[in-house]
């Protein structure tokens, strides 16, 4: 293989040989190349297949825009698709595989698409994969998919690490090139914090690629000149590898910084990436211009490339593109591309000039004038070019240059539009105020002169200017040219969705003249590139097509990221677990001691049962439920929340939260309190106990602890304010655990200090402060979820597992067990007691037969809005008991009530089955359900439908509560 | 976006959980005669173009409760207040 390595020049490190490997094929390269760059010097130019037709690819940039040369770059998990081979730094080891061809990138089977190419017109989804329209999910779509792509993505895990980091500055330059360099060294010698942040491998931007004189050096000693002064100011910081990919409000961008992307891993304890959110007090967009391609028959072809591309290889990197070059443009870039490929003794045949005339300097080089290129032949390898005067080229290289387009995104992605310049041919960026400004060629400066003055200028602070070095100016005087209409081949206007010019004048023809439609019906400016290079070539074919100005067909839309972005970079540390905490209670130790299957529950590990050798989950919840309906159990309940209510307005605040009412509640007693919405709905329940004058304690739902306290924040500071009460969430502060059964009284006496407990002392409802095991401050409170006689005891989280070990000590001798959420909530059923199967935010306090609580005394959220008649209608659905008339019978939760003899419809739906159980107490299954004027309906025969499983059983409507109605239990 | 906590100082939006328009307020009567104002206050919400004062709640931060004023065009901030004052003070007015 012939070696397209130039003998000298470049910023390569030619003494650090890397090896690494394309397609399984071993290559070598030098520290300083990307893998586009190693890959051309090793004459490969052929780097990937297209995405509609699979034509032969090699790169047309070197930098950020590339459409062709994507690659999978890595190997396991560390496999990225569609990374850019002109970005990708060359790393000893790198692994990178071509995309999208079948079974090899030099034979690819796909490429007879483009034989069929007159039916994959712009559209050509829509038109031909129309019928019948049950084809599209099961047939048509998969084998587009397979056809058509780009690479795939691994499916194993990321191995990788990411990081968020914020950062603040007053003065943010993007891009490192000639703007950027004048802007940070105008700030930070006024002493501002800079931070200087790039995209590429090495900052200095286009001082890196081009051949310049600044300050009578050359552009690159300059650069490194003005990075060293930077680097030596405290107060700049240099952020090479970092792609500010937004701007968002409040001058915020959006940064992705490349940490380790550059070697084969990272070094354990960094990052892989980087994402920075950096707030700018003011920001200066030097991201420069891009250059744009001419629309020609096979201008896709593996050597055909832009321009500053061929430069920029020969120049950067000591790679020449071809022995051969022809230079094709409409603008003065064109002869300097000449220039700099015969200094470094690459052969150039012949410039052509589409214009007519110029002044720029050749060199020796024959230019042919007045003339473009029509069609490049050779397929997967550049071997001709056709004039559109007929002349014939032989060649192995096309350099190409349209024009210049400013680097305007960043400035448009809070909508505003750019604007055509007609002198300039390009677009500009739209006003964005002062506190972000685009300079240099990124605002249409087209001399390297222009450049430096204003990026002095926006960069300077507190009115310090410096001065500005003198320079070089090159020609850049250009004239229209987007698309040679003689062309016979395939010209492409977007390479990565494989758009043809053709295809925009079809779409306008076919009434898709809007550019956004356009880009939709042809897909040119999706997909990975978003149009960075095609998209104003595509809007000048179209305005010619349509006869409109291109302000008036105007650009597509520019949105955030200006590149892609991993998603690791996004998602940061906050993966896994690292994302949702774990939250143990403080009982969990106890827990896991006694065997206990924990459950996660929102954040919670909750005890859910606790199996002995051989049991199923069913069989232990039930065994713990007659144990402790035999004798007593014991239950964590540590997660309900708990808000610590203090001050003199105290009571009256809940009444305002309650819709039952607790400033009259006595010292030393707990009520069960009934939330509502404002909108009368039911929010939350729970006990709230009043332990001193001015001193309640509330618990909440597990699931609502945190929502039920940001509304007490809200209805105290925005409703209430002049209440005098504060209050605080001591969730975690207290271990709490139910003790039931009928030994529970016999089995805490044993525990709590000096008190004689029974129904005097600590009657039903009573809560008492108390302490245990000799001086544990504790609470006690004779509360019963379970219905049988039963206590809370909560003591602070420190002493939970102490206490609870007590209790299992203590409880020894009545057979004490534990019991997790799955016989707790067994029980609750059995009595009938409502959970959030129906507090489930479209029921009211009478809908769950609690409308008696509802207080008409006293101002409370939800009050007025509950009295409206649609929450007060009979035909309401409302919570009744569900059992199967045949006792073998199984009911299941959300299966449909229907009258009995009406057919399995929803049309003849009359409620749902909120929560069921497997009762032990009753040996069959029984269940909560919702049902239409439910409590007039107690002993209806129903039919109990599970569309979903397809289960259909005979139930009977009875009580809520299922078992020991008369209570004797709870106050034994 | 920044919001501008009168305890924290200028904090990221992320912090902060929104409740909207913070120009209703709720009605003092229990009378069946003034529904219509309660259905006005649970259930009407401007939705501007332009300045808009909205609830915000400093969720991950001091946890008060500020009414922000912003731009909904823009996104520009204009400042915020807890909503304390700014009941207190729309109670003065009232």
């Amino acid at each position: 293989m012939t070696s397209f390595r130039l003998s000298k020049g470049g910023l390569i490190d030619r003494a650090a040989q890397l090896s690494f490997s394309f397609d399984g094929k071993r290559f070598t390269g030098h520290k300083g190349d990307t893998l586009a760059s190693a890959l051309l010097a090793n004459g490969v130019t052929l780097m990937g297949r297209s995405f509609k037709y699979h034509r032969p690819r090699g790169p047309i940039t070197a930098g950020a825009a590339e459409p062709n040369a994507l690659v999978e770059l890595r190997e396991g998990g560390r496999k990225e698709a569609n990374t850019r081979a002109t970005m990708v730094e060359l790393y000893d080891g790198l692994v990178a595989a071509s995309q999208n061809r079948w079974p090899s990138l030099d034979f690819d089977v796909g490429a007879v698409n483009s034989l069929a190419s007159s039916i994959f017109v712009a559209g050509f989804y829509y038109k031909t994969f129309m019928w019948p329209k049950s084809f599209w999910e099961k047939i048509y779509e998969p084998l587009i998919r397979r056809a058509a792509g780009l690479g795939t993505a691994s499916k194993l895990p990321d191995p990788d690490k990411y990081e968020k980091a914020y950062a603040h500055c007053d003065l943010l330059v993007i891009g490192s090139g000639p703007t950027g360099l004048m802007a940070a060294l105008a700030a930070g010698r006024a002493g501002k914090r800079v931070i200087l942040a790039d995209e590429g491998s090495a900052l200095g931007g286009s001082l890196l690629n081009e051949r310049e004189e600044i300050g009578g050096t050359s552009g690159l000693d300059w650069a490194m000149g003005v990075l060293a002064e930077l680097a030596s100011l405290p107060n700049v910081t240099l952020m090479p590898r970092t792609t500010v990919i937004g701007w968002f409000d409040g001058n915020i961008f959006g940064a992705v910084e490349r940490v380790s992307d550059h070697v084969a891993a990272p070094d354990p304890h960094e990052p892989r990436q980087r994402y920075w959110k950096i707030i700018a007090k003011r920001a200066v967009l030097a991201a420069g211009a891009e250059e744009r391609p001419v629309a020609f028959g096979g201008n896709d072809t593996p050597g055909v490339m832009l321009a500053s591309a061929m430069r920029t290889y020969a120049n950067r990197y000591a790679a020449a593109a071809g022995k051969s070059v022809v230079v094709f443009g409409n603008n003065d870039h064109a002869y300097r591309t000449a220039r700099d490929l015969k200094a470094h003794g690459v052969h150039v045949e012949v410039i052509i000039d589409s214009r007519k005339e110029s002044g720029a300097d050749a060199a020796g080089v024959p230019v042919l004038r007045g003339r473009m290129v029509a069609d490049v032949t050779g397929g997967r390898a550049v071997k001709a070019v056709h004039l559109t005067d007929g002349t014939h080229i032989a060649c192995d290289a096309v350099a190409m240059s349209g024009g210049f387009s400013p680097i305007v995104n960043l400035a448009c992605h809070k909508g505003a539009k750019p604007r055509w310049d007609a002198n300039l041919l390009a677009f500009l960026p739209p006003d964005t105020g002062a506190a972000f400004t685009a300079a240099g060629a990124a605002a249409g400066k087209m001399l390297l002169s222009e450049c430096l003055a204003d990026g002095a200028a926006k960069g300077a602070a507190d009115g310090r200017a410096i001065s500005v070095p003198t320079c070089r100016d090159e020609a850049h005087a250009i004239a229209p040219l987007w698309w040679v209409k003689e062309s016979q081949g395939k010209a492409f206007i977007d390479y990565q969705n494989d758009a043809t010019a053709k295809d925009l004048p079809l779409a306008a023809r076919e009434g898709y003249k809007d550019i956004e439609l356009a880009k939709r019906y042809t897909t040119t400016g999706m997909a990975t590139d978003q149009g960075k290079l095609g998209n104003v070539n595509a809007i000048a074919i179209m305005a010619e097509a349509t006869g409109r100005s291109m302000d008036e067909v105007g650009t597509t839309t520019f949105r955030p990221f200006y590149t892609p972005v991993a998603f690791g970079a996004f998602a940061g540390p906050f993966t896994g677990h690292h994302f949702q905490p774990v939250r143990k209670t403080p009982l969990h130790d106890w827990a896991a001691e006694q065997g206990a299957v924990f459950v996660e529950t929102g954040l919670w590990m909750r005890s859910s049962w606790f199996p002995r050798k051989g049991e199923d989950w069913l069989a232990a919840a039930s065994r713990e439920v007659l144990a402790t309906r035999s004798g007593v159990g014991l239950c964590d309940v540590s997660t309900l929340g708990k808000i610590d209510v203090q001050g003199r307005d105290a009571g009256q605040f809940l009444d305002k939260l309650y819709c039952n009412t607790f400033s009259t509640l006595a010292v030393g007693k707990a009520r069960y309190g009934l939330m509502l919405r404002e909108d009368g709905i039911v929010s939350d329940d729970g006990t709230t106990s009043r332990l001193a004058e001015d001193h309640y304690v509330m618990t909440t739902t597990t699931a609502n602890a945190a929502k039920v306290m940001a509304q007490m924040e809200f209805a105290h500071q925005a409703l209430f304010p002049d209440l005098d009460v504060t209050y605080v969430s001591v969730t975690e502060q207290w271990a709490q655990m139910a003790v039931a059964g009928p030994k529970s009284r016999a089995t805490l006496q044993k525990i709590v200090d000096g008190l004689a407990m029974s129904d005097e002392t600590v009657p039903y409802m009573a809560a008492l402060e108390v302490s245990i095991l000799g001086g544990i401050p504790a609470r006690l409170f004779r509360l019963s979820f379970s219905g049988e006689h039963a206590y809370e005891l909560a003591v602070p989280a420190d002493y939970g597992n102490m206490a609870a070990r007590a209790l299992m000590q203590a409880g020894a001798e009545f057979g004490i067990v534990p019991y997790g959420v799955e016989a707790l909530s067994i029980m609750r059923i059995e009595k009938g007691h409502v959970a959030g199967g129906e507090l489930n935010g479209t029921t009211t306090a009478g809908d769950l037969g609690l409308g008696k609580m509802m207080s008409t005394k006293k101002d409370y959220i939800g009050r007025m809005m509950a009295q409206r008649e649609g929450l007060n209608d009979p035909n309401r659905q409302c919570v009744v008991g569900i059992r199967p008339v045949d006792v073998t019978d199984r009911i299941r939760s959300g299966a449909h009530i229907l009258r009995k003899d009406d057919k399995p419809s929803m049309a003849n739906d009359q409620g749902y089955v909120s929560s069921v159980a497997w009762s032990p107490m009753l040996n069959m299954w029984i269940g909560l359900a919702l049902v239409a004027n439910g409590r007039a309906r107690h002993g209806e025969i129903v039919q109990v439908w599970d569309g979903l499983r397809g289960t259909q059983v005979l139930g009977e409507i009875c009580d809520p509560m299922h078992f020991d109605k008369e209570n004797k239990r709870l106050h034994a | 976006m920044l919001i501008p906590c009168p305890h924290c100082g200028t904090r990221p939006v992320e912090e902060f959980t929104f409740l909207g328009d913070a120009s209703v307020t709720r009605p003092t009567s229990n009378d069946p005669a003034s529904m219509e104002q309660w259905y006005d206050y649970v259930y009407l919400r401007a939705n501007p173009r332009g300045r808009f004062a909205e609830f915000a709640h400093h969720s991950g931060g001091c946890r008060a409760w500020l009414v922000v004023t912003r731009n909904t065009e823009t996104h520009e901030v204009y400042g915020a207040v807890t909503a304390r004052d700014y009941a207190r003070a729309k109670g003065a007015k009232a």
